[in-house]
């Protein structure tokens, strides 16, 4: 049996300065799902997301991914089986170039030489960027900077990418491309924001985090079409939105 | 305004390398213990702040304007190591990027900007906010200690030409008027560094580096209701035991550089010999550039200079390749997996 | 325009090829060599750059290039040229002027040997990719935290200083114009607010570098190793420079 690509159960946490976060999540998702975790600001998303790997550790509860725990031990596996695609592709483009960057991730996990220049290459056409490999991440478009930033993270043959925020900042073509993208990559997705179209759009699966809790999961259409469930958690379809009868989906 | 090559010999400015060196791989050491894996891109985003601060101009009087130094700021917002880093990274990307300072005064250019200010800076911050505590105390406390780095790094200027040019040069003469003129200066400095600094405690106290002693202690509540107090938050790392470490080993360089610089100059008394070269000195001092006004005479026609120089060359690569080495070896030693 | 590119001028010349951490060192030892040459060698000064403008040619970098990023040198130049006039001691006439004697050898030493040292690095930003430096310098066995950092500072420059003009952008249109001390609180809001940014990007860069496995060293990702005759073609600008100082020393 294929394990799942993530389970978390339980998962509570506290910031050291008292601030409780996470109240008791639980959540699993199948290999190859792409699913949307849906939430106003403050529901704890980031959170959640900094403990896929390994980066809070949890306060009570556990996360396994691919049927490995997140523990002190398995990190160094852990982090490379989860591809975290920040909301600032500022903070996740540190290295002097495009190239570079993209090579970190493989570098340190002892990827070198001329695999090590295959993996960039390859990553970095899955995203249509490899005619940008050698600028610096200063020179490229917001939207460009952020298809490099998923780059990064495909490089490292991820088990589950997940994406915070992914449509913020992007402008409606650079929006349309990164959808075609995702749609393309055969992966597990995990997608957290609060742009309900791009969630409908990309992702057969949605829930909805608040107060620290998963309090909806099921079919994004269903959960999208529900105006007092999405009301109470302080979530709005944009104005003029209505939900399209029968969705196109690659 | 960065030194360039050829105010100082080649003897002190080789020794002026080797100083550098060491106070910043001692900096190195101990930003790591503080930082440890953060230590790069904290101490990296420190110098992308501190030069683009440099680059915010404020008006002063008539039409002037002065930029900050800000070595003093980094040691108070960022802690004295990393304030080093910062600032010496800052000083080695327009050297090498920029052509701004001279390769050769580098380590002139690192000690005077970096190493005496947030020494200094540090000094007199830590003994002020002991007899003044609270936030007044840490306002209070960056302003002296940007006033005063400011002068003491015109003082080390003169004193570092005194020790190593071969010009006459009065020492307690020039040393006055360039306090003067930096005092001025330091003023401005002082200003600029304590509002910012206010500024940063007012929103996000807790990275003031300067002010952590000022947290809030943990509360602890029991389950009969009552609470305690713990201690206070712990104590930042740079303890008053690394100092003697610190001054220890620029106290070795500063002897080396001595030595070497004495090879460069093989009329040490000479020193007194052209009084009438001390008139000059006083009042060229009172322009704003006084201080370089004294580097004008770091040359001596003849071989000596020269000798010296390469005597020098081979003594820095020798300590520097030594430090480099140890540097590396504690730097693998100490890195570890952080969660 | 990235800052740290300013200076770099693309292109396939010799110089350009050469490893980053062969002309790091010669330039440094240039600068050296080129400093501990007594000022009263006029004819040595004039070897060195004749050597600066060769490396020049070769590296096809124009002369404009380098005489407009000579700016930097600037408010020496105008001091240099004060140092003269307003100094005492021995006395001669130029033009009507009354200058110093000493404070004109003070200021041809000045002028002399800043002018070259700036011309040699400026030839050697200009022939380097950033990068390339930095990972020159980790070569040269500059530890490598300090790259690290150098690193980290120059690919957050061009964000912070966008992050401080966009501030300059808000203050100004309502109405701000810094015109006396007075104003200096609202700097140094500015300021702070810049510092409190800065420090959380640091945080966050590093969250996504331990996201991507990320353990204290930096992973090697471009072995440039140099050659024996990489390394005999970039010195020969030193020993160039040192074979005239050892041969002044002799004829002196």
């Amino acid at each position: 049996m294929i394990p799942n690509s993530l389970e978390v159960s339980r998962l509570a946490y506290a910031y050291p300065d008292g601030t409780q976060a996470l109240f008791g999540v639980d959540l699993t998702i199948g290999r190859g799902e792409r699913v949307a975790l849906l939430g106003p600001n403050g529901a704890g998303k980031t959170t959640l997301v900094m403990h896929l790997n390994g980066i809070l550790t949890p306060g009570h509860g556990t996360v396994t991914v691919a049927g490995t725990p997140v523990r002190r031990d398995t990190l160094k596996e852990i982090r490379q089986r989860v591809g975290l695609v920040f909301q600032d592709p500022d903070d996740q483009l540190f290295m002097p170039t495009v190239r570079d960057d993209v090579a970190f991730g493989p570098a340190n996990a002892g990827v070198r030489g001329e695999e090590l220049a295959a993996v960039v290459k390859n990553a970095l056409d899955r995203v249509g960027m490899l005619d940008v490999a050698d600028r610096p991440p200063h020179h490229l478009s917001f939207g460009q900077r952020r298809r490099v930033a998923v780059a990064t993270v495909l490089a490292m043959e991820p088990e589950i990418l997940v994406l915070d925020e992914p449509s913020s900042n992007l402008d409606p073509a650079a929006r349309r491309e990164l959808a075609e993208i995702l749609r393309s990559l055969d992966v597990t997705v995990l997608m957290v924001t609060h742009d309900l179209p791009y969630a409908l759009e990309l992702c057969e699966r949605a829930m909805i985090l608040s107060d620290g809790v998963v309090a909806a999961d099921g079919p994004t259409r269903e959960l999208l079409g529900d105006a007092e469930l999405l009301a109470r958690h302080r979530l709005e379809l944009p104005y003029g939105f209505a939900i399209p009868a029968a969705a196109e989906r690659g | 305004m960065h030194v360039p090559d050829g105010f100082f010999t080649a003897a002190v400015s080789v020794s002026a390398g080797v100083v550098a060196a060491a106070g910043v791989a001692v900096c190195l050491r101990g930003a790591r213990r503080e930082l440890d894996d953060r230590t790069a891109p904290m101490a990296g985003l420190v110098a992308a702040f501190v030069f683009a601060v440099q680059m915010l101009n404020f008006p002063v009087a008539g039409g002037t304007s002065g930029h900050l130094l800000g070595g003093a700021l980094a040691a108070i917002l960022a802690g004295p190591f990393t304030g080093v880093l910062a600032i010496a990274v800052v000083l080695l990307v327009q050297a090498l990027f920029f052509a701004d300072g001279g390769l050769t005064a580098l380590g002139v250019n690192i000690i005077l900007m970096g190493l005496v200010t947030v020494l200094v800076g540090w000094g007199v911050f830590r003994l002020v906010t002991r007899v003044v505590p609270g936030r007044g105390g840490v306002t209070a406390a960056s302003f002296a200690a940007a006033l005063l780095s400011v002068p003491a790094s015109a003082l080390v200027f003169t004193l570092l030409f005194w020790i190593g040019g071969t010009a006459p040069i009065d020492l307690a003469t020039v040393a006055a008027a360039m306090t003067g003129v930096h005092v001025l200066i330091g003023v401005g400095e002082g200003l600029i560094t304590a509002l910012t600094v206010a500024a940063v405690l007012s929103v996000r106290p807790d990275l003031v580096y300067g002010a952590r002693e000022l947290a809030a202690p943990l509360v602890l509540r029991g389950a009969d209701g009552t609470s305690t107090v713990t201690g206070r938050a712990p104590e930042p790392a740079a303890g008053a035991g690394r100092l003697p470490f610190l001054l220890g080993g620029l106290g070795v360089s500063l002897l080396l550089a001595g030595i070497v610089s004495f090879f460069a100059s093989p009329h040490p008394d000479g020193l007194e010999s052209v009084a009438e070269e001390q008139g000059f000195l006083g009042q060229a001092t009172d322009h704003v550039f006084g201080g370089f006004a004294l580097a004008d005479y770091g040359e001596v026609g003849g071989i000596p200079v020269g000798v010296a120089g390469i005597v020098g060359v081979a003594l820095t690569l020798i300590v520097a390749g030594v430090i480099a080495y140890a540097a590396r070896v504690r730097g693998r030693a100490s890195s570890g997996e952080r969660v | 325009m990235g800052v740290g590119r300013r200076l770099y001028l693309p292109g396939g010349s010799p110089v350009h090829r050469l490893p980053p951490q062969c002309k790091l060192l010669a330039v440094l030892a240039f600068a050296i060599v080129m400093v501990a040459t007594p000022r009263e060698w006029f004819w040595a000064f004039g070897l060195y750059a004749g050597m600066l403008a060769a490396v020049a040619a070769v590296a096809r970098i124009p002369p404009g290039h380098i005489l407009r990023r000579m700016v930097v040198e600037l408010p020496f130049v105008l001091f240099a040229f004060l140092i003269p006039v307003i100094g005492l001691g021995e006395r001669t006439e130029v033009l009507g002027l009354s200058l110093s004697v000493p404070g004109l050898w003070a200021a041809w030493n000045i002028l002399a040997k800043a002018t070259l040292g700036v011309t040699a690095s400026i030839l050697l930003a200009s022939t380097t990719e950033p990068r390339d430096v930095l990972v020159g310098a980790q070569r040269l066995r500059v530890p490598d935290l300090l790259v690290q950092i150098a690193m980290f500072m120059l690919r957050y420059l061009d964000v912070i200083l966008d992050e401080m003009r966009r501030m300059r952008v808000a203050r100004e249109s309502r109405g701000f114009q810094a015109r006396d001390l007075r104003h200096a609180p609202v700097i140094a809001r500015s300021a702070g607010a810049l510092f409190i940014r800065s420090y959380e990007r640091g945080e966050r860069v590093h969250l996504a570098m331990l996201s991507r496995g990320y353990s204290g060293q930096m992973p090697i990702i471009h072995d440039l190793s140099a050659t024996a005759r990489q390394w005999g073609t970039a010195l020969a600008l030193p020993l160039a420079a040192l074979a005239v100082l050892l041969l002044g020393g002799l004829a002196a």
